[in-house]
């Protein structure tokens, strides 16, 4: 199993009454609340974690994109990215993800990520992703034309990575008439893609189709939902498509806190998971979360069915007990993992180290003891622990 | 007032449509919300109209074919679809989104349309007075937003709460969002051609409508002087709900002119 830490960046030194006064942290939080000389030391602190992993031997490190939010401070994950690129040395960067369908002309992107590829020779992994319901807001996106617009960012994407230029492309949303781009991609025949969700059937049938096999990578979810949609990824592509997934194609990404003891490591993280997740994450309203069109009326209905919006009032300990988050002593962190990957067989962990207002100190001893107590007995994992996919019943 | 529902197939999309009353044709269409609350003036206007009132593409029980992008693409739909139906001298009552609509046909050709009723029409933007996000607030508080009257307001929230989530609400602001994103509700470059609004024109405005202000009557005014514009006191966003007999009354009086 390949273990990657992964850092939002959050703006740490937020006022905790801010989301009651502005209702979220995100599009509406006035950006007068953004110290510079605070964020100067928070983006060197956390860009220094993720440096730390590189050392302590993780084998990924990753970063994410989101705007206009104190929730995470990278609008760009290719500007981190690129400082990570010259100061790791051997692991791999993940950007989880990117979204090219909201730039007007998604080869701008594809450029950078062929830059970072060529510099780290051929550690960068693409991360392709619509954005969460709130960059539509940000960026003026309609959120009605996002999955197309998806579709066809990845397409043009992967075809100026991978055929020889200059070609013009004609789609719907991108008309290009020059394609032909320099750098070319270090790894051959483009960097791997995966595909960071919240759980869609629509991004699995997308990502598991033959011609993609792109890596699936289930966040944020209850222990329930990553079993059943990593589950349906080797569904779709068994009973879809006739080919058997291979376990490196699934990945499960969740916030992970490793105390001395679990009583200690409870009381730790309490107050930045409850942070993350009452004031980081909250959205004004439903429709910020989803905006028209950003999912199918028969997705949006099964959610809304299945998920309240989150607007704060979580616990730790409800996180815990759905399986969102993993907190606790090395051996509860461990065992939790380890059972997961028995029954699901993900060989991609992203694990979130760094979470709410959590001190630079803390962190660390967050990192490197996840690395000492916990990732050895992970890194070995094969489909040999795993305990196999039982097509469920048609 | 009976109306009856009826579908065409315009461009080989499927528009459906309620058509009541007798007389000369009155095109009425529909606001960012569709049709799920029916407005009763429609009944009244059917007493001296044929009135016919369509779901706009993607809205209610209507197609939303791919050749439809944004609102010009609406425009051209609905001025085959009166080509279609043989319709000419038509009056044309549009609301908000469907104010924006009729201008946008009325920009490219007059030559079917007798004379226009605008009432809080969409399609312009005021520099330094935005429309209310009705795509970040949520339905509920749109709803109570809509209305002057607080009670109206509320009642139609608690309503609004119940069908957000329905299917028809969920396509409906589908269908809304792909011809309002971005930019919000307007066409940068309508205003530019309102001069060819050659026809009779009323633009009316609930004086506390908290959706679009009021002060884009105004704007409006700016761009097409001969247009008669009419403020209703203590009406919101829907003053031909919320004041149904005065505005009645006066989409009569002009329209019959």
């Amino acid at each position: 199993m390949n273990v990657t830490s992964f850092n939002l960046m959050s703006y740490a030194d937020i006022d905790l009454g801010v989301k009651d006064k502005f209702r979220s942290a995100w599009v509406l939080l006035p950006n007068s609340y953004f110290d510079p000389v605070k964020g100067h030391a928070l983006y060197n602190r956390y860009l220094d974690e993720l440096e730390l992993a590189d050392e302590l031997g993780f084998d990924g490190v990753a970063v994410n994109e989101h705007h206009q939010t104190a929730y995470g401070l990278m609008p760009s994950p290719v500007v981190t990215a690129s400082a990570l690129a010259r100061r790791t040395k051997r692991c791999r960067i993940a950007i989880l993800g990117n979204a090219f369908c909201l730039r007007e002309n998604p080869l701008t992107l594809a450029e950078e990520h062929a830059m970072i590829d060529v510099i780290t020779g051929g550690r960068l992994i693409s991360g392709f992703v619509r954005g969460v319901g709130t960059e539509y807001f940000s960026l003026g996106a309609n959120p009605v034309h996002s999955l197309e617009r998806h579709k066809e960012a990845a397409e043009l994407v992967v075809r100026a990575w991978t055929e020889t230029g200059p070609f013009s492309f004609e789609g719907k949303h991108f008309h290009i008439e020059y394609v032909n781009l320099w750098p070319r991609p270090f790894q051959q025949p483009h960097p791997p893609i995966w595909c960071p969700s919240q759980g869609s059937l629509e991004t699995i049938e997308w990502a598991a189709h033959p011609d993609r096999k792109f890596v699936y990578l289930q966040n944020y979810s209850p222990r329930e939902s990553v079993g059943r949609y990593l589950d349906m990824y080797r569904d779709v592509a068994l009973r879809k498509y006739g080919y058997e997934a291979a376990s490196d194609r699934i990945g499960w990404g969740a916030p992970v806190y490793v105390g001395e003891t679990d009583e200690k490591a409870i009381e730790e993280a309490r107050p930045h998971i409850e942070m993350l997740f009452n004031v980081l994450l909250p959205k004004a309203s439903e429709l910020m979360f989803f905006p028209p069109g950003y999912m199918s009326p028969e997705s949006l209905a099964h959610i809304l069915k299945h998920k309240k919006a989150n607007s704060g009032g979580v616990t730790i300990e409800s996180l815990m007990a759905r399986g969102i988050i993993v907190v606790g002593s090395p051996d509860t962190v461990r065992k939790q993992i380890m059972d997961n990957h028995r029954d699901m067989g993900f060989q991609e962990l992203v694990t979130m180290l760094t979470f709410g207002a959590m001190p630079a100190e803390m962190s660390q001893r967050n990192i490197r003891l996840f690395a000492r107590e916990v990732m050895p007995a992970l890194q070995p994992l094969t489909d040999r622990e795993y305990r196999g996919f039982e097509p469920a019943l048609a | 007032m009976t109306f009856v529902a009826q579908t065409l197939a315009v461009n080989g999309a499927k528009v459906a449509f309620n058509r009541g009353g007798a007389g000369e044709p009155l095109l009425f269409l529909h606001g960012a919300d569709g049709l799920t609350e029916w407005p009763e003036i429609l009944d009244d206007l059917a007493q001296t109209f044929d009135v016919i009132v369509p779901d706009l593409p993607g809205f209610g029980l209507s197609e939303a074919p791919a050749f439809v992008d944004d609102i010009s693409d609406v425009a051209y739909l609905l001025m085959d679809m009166l080509e279609q139906m043989n319709l000419s001298g038509v009056r044309i009552v549009g609301h908000s989104l469907g104010g924006w609509a009729a201008l946008e046909m009325a920009v490219r050709s007059c030559e079917r349309i007798r004379s226009m009723a605008l009432i809080a029409p969409a399609g312009i933007h005021v520099k330094g007075s935005p429309k209310a996000d009705i795509y970040m607030i949520d339905p509920d508080e749109q709803a109570r937003l809509a209305y002057a009257d607080a009670e109206l307001g509320a009642a139609a929230a608690a309503r609004a709460l119940v069908s957000k989530h329905q299917n028809q609400a969920i396509l409906n602001r589908i269908a809304s969002a792909r011809l309002g994103w971005n930019p919000r509700l307007y066409n940068p470059r309508l205003e530019r051609w309102l001069h060819r609004v050659n026809k009779p024109t009323m633009i009316v405005w609930g004086d506390t409508d908290r959706i679009i202000p009021p002060v884009y009557a105004d704007a409006f005014s700016g761009f097409m002087p001969s247009a008669k514009v009419v403020k209703i006191a203590s009406a919101g966003h829907l003053p031909h709900v919320e004041k149904r007999a005065e505005v009645c009354a006066l989409l009569r009086n002009f329209l019959q002119d």
